[in-house]
């Protein structure tokens, strides 16, 4: 008897005891993903807390800020920082001021960089290696290096006082990187494309107008948008070139919007910034698997 | 064939304008500011020969001393932590979270795009103490802990500048080196974990070396745009409180526009690009010798 009944409990301790094993082992496999979770959890909240605490700000009235606690919740969702910020801080003259500076710099950029790029990676000729190696060092110097003799020129020219240094500056500094990127990119086009239109007869400008751009067309759009949030996001040349209120770029608009109402004046100020940051965004996201693609290929491929 | 693809013509419509306008535009003030450094005086006053005073004080200079220290504090510091940080999430993407890596990825790599300005101006007001109390000192105040000055003395104001650049940069690394770790060779993983070798040991001998090449080309890049720190730091601190923030460039752009002296201006400049120059040879030239040890 006494030896029975273990027996005959063993096999249902057994299956008592697999049957928690097994749920032990699910909520195990549970566990040991709960720190992972946590990670991303945490992981989220530290990179977008911050953009969500700048986004209820805006809405806030100044008694609000001052009253209430950081975290709380904006009493309504008024756009009266947004109306303040885009007129009386001149905001809207700081956006188009930088769309007028980063449009045409953007334009010129791809134009001449990607020619520059066929030229140096598609054509034969001598001393190709060398010209790409003087383009390369473009990419190391600092923007501080060039200022002082740019500003020279363009005040003894008289282009003071334009949005036109700023044009200029901006197309030269972005060429380097754009024909770098855009002759890796062309390494990737088998030569035979070249070279069965060569013999069908095409001019080697033809070749470049008619294969050699289209073929290209996605990594253009990439070095487009790369060298748009470069330009866009600039400070050093555009507080240097147009350092007064009615050429200011919304980068300096926004570094002296504090300076114009008082620090005290929060909403507009935190208007203001979401104005920035999600403009950016937006267009971020739109386009965001080629950004990624893009920053990637063109800085790893050496 | 040769002809066609060699068309000196060509060559010149097509490569002629970038070379003009990069040269004209950087090549030649870059040999220009080289010759300020034997001026002083500016572009309105006019210039004055110094001979090589300018070059003496950058070498005396107490001042110079302060930004460069900062300047390689400040790179070494971010240089390390993005790499680190960009790393370690990379290393999540593909092995924790693998295909389902897409949407966290895109999250942590929205600070990226943002403008600097507007990033430095939130962290300002995260950070305040007066007139009242952001974000941080206020969670401070909730756990029972007095708020601090965060910008009211140097070490502290430093560590919000890093902070905040790693913050702002780490899921550029993380995305990519994270596309240096996709093109590790499956089955090469796959053999060594079939060989024995889990979790730190897979990482310390199969991924790390096989991921050398593009942490080199993301340490350069890194070193590179951290020691010409300019935007991020004239938007948060603006290199207080005194000057003890204040890195080699914006020590630059003062002493050009502010005391109006191009002749040190440059000198700082040139100071700046050779650090520079040295740098990347030194890291480029010491991994090689690594990789052939190897």
């Amino acid at each position: 008897m006494s030896t029975q009944v273990p027996a005959r409990k063993a096999p249902l301790e057994a299956m008592q005891r697999q049957e928690p094993r097994r749920s032990r082992s699910r909520a195990g496999k549970r566990l040991a993903r709960l720190p992972v979770l946590l990670l991303i959890a945490l992981l989220l909240v530290v990179e977008l807390y911050p953009l969500l605490w700048l986004v209820l700000g805006s809405f806030k009235t100044q008694q609000e800020f001052l009253n209430d606690p950081v975290w709380a919740l904006p009493g309504s969702l008024n756009f009266d920082n947004y109306i303040e910020a885009w007129t009386t801080g001149n905001i809207a003259v700081f956006v188009a001021n930088s769309l007028m500076a980063t449009l045409p710099s953007l334009a010129l950029i791809i134009v001449l960089g990607v020619a520059a790029g066929f030229a140096l990676e598609v054509m034969v000729w001598k001393g190709r290696n060398g010209v790409l190696l003087i383009f390369l060092t473009g990419i190391m110097v600092p923007g501080q290096m060039i200022l002082l003799p740019l500003f020279s020129a363009y005040f003894k020219t008289g282009l003071t006082g334009t949005l036109w240094p700023l044009i200029i500056t901006y197309t030269a500094t972005g060429l380097p990187l754009t024909v770098f990127m855009m002759a890796t990119y062309f390494r990737a086009v088998p030569r035979e494309v070249f070279e069965a239109s060569t013999l069908d007869g095409a001019s080697i400008i033809r070749s470049f107008l008619s294969i050699g751009f289209p073929m290209v067309r996605n990594a253009v759009f990439t070095v487009a948008l790369v060298q748009f949030f470069f330009i866009w996001n600039d400070l050093l040349i555009a507080l240097t070139f147009a350092n007064n209120s009615d050429l200011s770029t919304i980068q300096v608009g926004l570094l002296n919007f504090t300076g114009q109402f008082g620090a005290v004046q929060y909403g507009p100020l935190f208007a203001a910034i979401c104005i920035n940051v999600f403009g950016t965004l937006a267009i971020y996201l739109f386009l965001n698997q080629r950004v990624m693609k893009g920053l990637a290929a063109g800085s790893v491929k050496g | 064939m040769q002809s066609v693809l060699g068309d000196k013509k060509a060559l010149a419509i097509l490569l002629g304008p970038a070379l003009l306008v990069y040269s004209l535009v950087m090549l030649v003030p870059i040999i220009w500011s080289m010759g300020y450094t034997f001026f002083s005086g500016n572009a309105i006053s006019g210039f004055t020969f110094a001979g090589t005073d300018n070059l003496t004080r950058l070498f005396t200079d107490p001042e110079v001393r302060t930004a460069l220290s900062f300047t390689v504090r400040y790179a070494v510091v971010i240089t390390v932590g993005q790499i680190v940080m960009g790393y370690l999430l990379s290393l999540m993407y593909v092995f924790i979270l693998k295909k389902s890596s897409n949407i966290i990825r895109t999250l942590v790599f929205f600070p990226v795009v943002l403008p600097t300005v507007a990033v430095a101006l939130l962290f300002q007001k995260m950070f305040e103490i007066a007139p009242q109390n952001g974000l941080v000192n206020s969670l401070l105040n909730g756990v029972g802990v007095e708020s601090v000055d965060w910008f009211g003395n140097a070490s502290s104001a430093f560590w919000v500048i890093v902070l905040m650049d790693i913050w702002r940069s780490m899921g550029f690394y993380a995305v990519l080196l994270y596309a240096g770790l996709v093109d590790i060779p499956e089955d090469m993983l796959e053999s060594a974990r079939l060989d024995g070798a889990t979790g730190w040991r897979l990482i310390r001998s199969i991924v790390l070396p096989l991921s050398m090449p593009v942490l080199l080309s993301s340490i350069i890049f890194s070193i590179n745009g951290t020691l010409k720190v300019f935007d991020s730091i004239v938007a948060l601190t603006n290199g207080g409180p005194g000057s003890s923030t204040t890195p080699l460039t914006l020590y630059m752009f003062r002493t050009s526009f502010a005391f109006g002296d191009y002749g040190y201006g440059s000198s700082i400049a040139l100071l700046l690009t050779l650090l520079c120059l040295i740098v990347t040879i030194f890291i480029f030239r010491s991994s090689r010798r690594d990789l052939t040890k190897d």
